[in-house]
């Protein structure tokens, strides 16, 4: 043991840093999380196959039950569909990180020199492309069961824009949510239960108007109403000859897009930060 | 090289409620060393290591590597460690050379692609047949190659290994240790957390005992047996109901407190004249008519260091035994 305890000595020798690395280490973390979606059933299961089950079920189910004046019901109920999914597969975000954080796996990633982002970017980049990808099997589902966009390509492309926004910007919520949380059965139970309501006292399935009183009121101005609103609307999927009737409907498109943009701003910081606190657990 | 000054740690936990883990720890490793620390379960070796390894920060003190204190600069002492063991872990549901390769991917960057770099390690480790199975799939002593193949992977100034062989069996035990024995002797400097006293006691050059997160002892393993009498008289009883008896008549002849067991029926206790005394220790025993299976003279073993130094048993959280 040396007597020295001047440590200055030793940092005196300049030393080449990797953290600013952070693309490369985001993408190798996508790649990870890619090969751990592919083999994971459950999770394929959830944002492929039941998409497609809610596809079939709705168009050929109630389709004969729900009748909405001037649009066919598959039409119609696409843009549910999409929302549905999108709301329900940025869960796993939150429940495949606090499983990492559970396992010891990103305490590991915490004691390599990256750049802490890289770690959340990776998690989000990855399930953004489980996004993609489950949204290509809606599409493909719903032309085959003769659901057409009505609008054109610009709409087309704007449509699946503003979904592929509002995924994004969810994920980082929960994000911050699995930051939060740390409990993957916890955050799977809590946001059913939390999502389930939200999506079906909405327009995804039915027009606000066909609803009983309070629950009108809430469809209204639910934010998941605005999302499909705003995309049967891109689709060119909404009822023939009818008109915006609330706030919420007439500027869905507009308060989709600030407000993904507003939850990004806020939670991609707040996430970051929170993930350099994460030491103070026992 | 490694140093830790006045290190304390608490956790809050509930309400108002508090945990010293650390309390007033000091240490200092110097390079190419290889430091044992050593101590029963929470007495605050991982959260040593977690604050070392710039997981968690200390509440108070200072703790700094090659002179990069952990919590001004954690980036800068992440390029110079390698961790493994408990509080980290490795992807299960990856193949033993995806997870290196990943880690290389995330480490800093030498010639070697990535997957390279992740085979050459694989091969090094012998894996070689395991490198395209999941993790999930590997017992534990592979698991433990793996893990600690990543910490070495980019070739760290330092390795910290928490608890490398807690839950192995003995033969994957060995193996680890005959690998960290190679590191050692490449002179890698190497802080090792553990809490069986045969593993410090053949591993390390120094020892850090630890106990309610502070260091109660220092030195290497010979010099830690030394500092409680360099011979120890042991006895082992035919029956268990001589125990109170034998124990005063050993306190006695050896005018020393003789360690407790786990068994009843050993009982051991320093000596300073050999065999002169065991004889005497036999005569009165003998003549106190208590029958004995063995008896001899040795040198002292850890537990008993650790008995000493603590005034408790090693057996009911320090094993010495890892099984």
């Amino acid at each position: 043991m040396t007597a020295a305890p001047a440590p200055a000595l030793d940092s005196e020798r300049p030393r080449p840093r990797y953290d600013h690395r952070i693309l490369a280490h985001s993408a190798a973390l996508v790649w990870r999380n890619v090969i751990r979606i592919k083999r994971e059933p459950s999770i394929l299961a959830f944002t492929l196959i039941q998409p497609i089950i809610f596809v079939l079920l709705f168009s050929f189910v109630y389709s004969g039950v729900i009748s909405i004046p001037g649009v066919n019901y598959t039409d119609f109920i696409m843009a549910g569909i999409f929302a549905q999914t999108i709301v329900f597969g940025a869960t796993i975000t939150a429940s495949s990180l606090a499983q990492d954080l559970q396992s010891g796996f990103i305490a590991r990633l915490r004691t390599l020199p990256i750049n802490s982002a890289a770690v959340l970017i990776g998690r989000t980049g990855a399930d953004l492309g489980v996004t993609l990808l489950s949204i290509t099997v809606m599409i493909l589902t719903g032309l085959a069961v003769g659901w057409r966009i009505r609008s054109d390509l610009v709409g087309a492309l704007a449509g699946v824009g503003l979904l592929v926004l509002f995924a994004f910007a969810m994920s980082w919520l929960m994000v911050f949510l699995g930051l939060s949380v740390r409990n993957p059965e916890a955050i799977t139970s809590a946001s059913l239960l939390l999502l389930f309501p939200l999506t079906f006292v909405s327009e995804a399935f039915v027009p606000a108007s066909t609803l009983p009183q309070p629950l009108h009121i809430i469809a209204e101005w639910n934010p998941v109403s605005a999302l499909v609103y705003a995309t049967r609307n891109l689709f060119g999927n909404l009822p023939a000859a009818t008109a915006p009737e609330t706030w919420l409907q007439s500027n869905a498109i507009g308060i989709i897009t600030v407000s993904s943009l507003a939850l990004l701003c806020v939670f991609i910081p707040l996430s970051v930060r929170r993930f350099a606190r994460l030491n103070d657990r026992l | 090289m490694i140093v830790a000054e006045e290190l304390s740690k608490t956790y809050r936990v509930g309400r108002g409620r508090e945990i010293t883990a650390l309390d007033d720890l000091n240490l200092e490793v110097a390079r190419g060393e290889l430091r044992a620390i050593l101590g029963p379960n929470g007495a605050g070796k991982s959260t040593a290591v977690k604050i070392f390894t710039t997981l968690t920060a200390p509440t108070w003190g200072r703790a700094s590597i090659s002179g990069i204190d952990v919590s001004r600069d954690p980036g800068g002492v992440r390029e110079l460690i390698g961790a493994s063991g408990q509080s980290t872990a490795i992807d299960e549901r990856l193949t033993g050379l995806e997870n290196l390769q990943l880690i290389a991917m995330l480490s800093r960057p030498t010639g070697l692609k990535a997957r390279d770099r992740a085979a050459d390690m694989i091969e090094r480790f012998d894996l070689v047949e395991a490198r395209d199975r999941q993790v999930k799939e590997y017992s534990g002593g592979m698991r433990r190659r793996v893990d600690i193949a990543g910490a070495l992977l980019a070739e760290p100034e330092v390795l910290f290994l928490d608890e490398p062989t807690t839950g192995l069996d003995p033969r994957s035990r060995q193996s680890v240790w005959d690998l960290i024995a190679q590191l050692a002797h490449r002179g890698t400097t190497v802080v090792l957390t553990t809490q069986y006293l045969e593993e410090a006691d053949r591993l390390s050059d120094t020892i850090s005992v630890i106990d309610h997160g502070r260091v109660i002892a220092e030195g290497t393993p010979d010099e830690l047996k030394a500092s409680i009498g360099e011979q120890r008289a042991e006895v082992t009883l035919l029956n268990d109901s001589d125990h109170e008896a034998a124990m005063g008549i050993l306190r006695r002849v050896a005018a020393a407190e003789p360690a407790r067991s786990s068994s009843l029926r050993d009982l051991s206790v320093a000596i300073t004249d050999g065999t002169r005394t065991l004889s005497a220790l036999l005569l009165e025993l003998g003549g106190a008519g208590i029958e004995l299976v063995d008896a001899g003279v040795r040198r002292p073993t850890l537990d008993e260091v650790f008995f000493e130094l603590t005034g408790t048993p090693p057996t009911d959280e320090l094993r010495t035994d890892p099984r």
